[in-house]
């Protein structure tokens, strides 16, 4: 890694951390399990975009260890490394398609995460009772990921700008 | 920018998936809804393997896995009195009647299941 990527991707896992904390002082609005905005997403789809896989999961992987670590439970951790994993496998998917635009990654991402929290913490409760809230957490992944979709697109635009300008530069 | 005439060419794309994901959610919502019925029993498990078993009933107030929980059952609907995790969510979840909706304590590991029903007492389902 060139010294650059590495400051990068270093102030990007944290912007994700502080985005991660800054959630966990919202109040669940909902009382279902596992619905949640996202915003560390932002950081996720923007990595995925400006720079490539290797680095997106570099940083959602360890996001998720060290909110884990800092904010939450070995618990959280398993279902949040599920949902982040098979977000990002998807988006990356999803993405090199090349058929759909950022805010239809960020989505799909957002409904993927639910599903792959949903699915571990039911492996780990051993039971469906948890399927019930499948309905509300794919379309709480709709709205959210609409969101934080809009918003990485503006960001993938405009941020990106000038990194030629410093790249001419050293 | 080559972004943009790419952004402009996916949009009505991203609008078909981001529509046939919302479809799927609401029409998984509207199928729970109207297959709703209400419940005969409330199933407490813990991590898995049923603990308890209350008919929705007798009202009452049950003190579930060791005091970590409460659930309350009142006029055939059930919901969870007290809970020690901190996020109270399965607290929030407020009041289950329907066969298949539940009540979950992540943190404690115990899930509350609204089963069977009236009209279900000869039917395996």
């Amino acid at each position: 890694m060139k010294t650059r990527e590495i400051a990068e991707t270093g102030l990007l896992i944290t912007l994700a951390m502080v985005l991660s904390y800054v959630e966990s002082l919202i109040p669940a609005f909902v009382a279902i399990p596992g619905i949640k905005v996202g915003l560390a997403n932002i950081v996720v789809v923007y990595a995925l975009y400006r720079l490539d896989f290797k680095h997106a999961f570099l940083i959602s992987l360890l996001r998720v260890l060290l909110s884990a670590l800092l904010f939450g439970t070995v618990l959280t951790l398993a279902y949040s490394a599920a949902g982040a994993f098979l977000s990002l496998v998807g988006m990356s998917i999803l993405k090199r398609t090349g058929l759909f635009g950022t805010t239809a990654v960020s989505v799909s991402g957002a409904v993927l995460h639910n599903l792959g929290q949903i699915a571990v913490a039911a492996a780990l409760l051993g039971t469906g009772a948890l399927f019930y809230y499948l309905p509300f957490l794919i379309i709480s992944g709709v709205v959210t990921g609409v969101v934080i979709g809009l918003v990485s697109a503006m960001l993938i635009r405009r941020v990106g700008k000038g990194r030629e300008d410093c790249n001419g530069s050293d | 920018m080559k972004d943009k005439v790419r952004g402009k060419s996916t949009v009505s794309r991203d609008i078909v998936l981001i529509l046939a994901l919302a479809v799927v959610g609401l029409g998984l919502l509207l199928a729970m809804q109207l297959g709703g019925r209400a419940g005969a029993y409330a199933v407490v498990e813990l991590e898995g393997s049923e603990i308890a078993r209350y008919p929705l009933d007798c009202d009452g107030v049950f003190v579930l896995n060791g005091g970590t929980n409460t659930l309350e059952i009142l006029g055939g609907k059930a919901r969870m009195l007290h809970a020690e995790c901190p996020d109270k969510l399965c607290v929030k979840m407020g009041w289950v009647r329907f066969s298949g909706q539940s009540l979950v304590c992540l943190p404690e590991r115990i899930s509350v299941r609204i089963v069977g029903g009236r009209s279900s007492v000869d039917v395996v389902n």
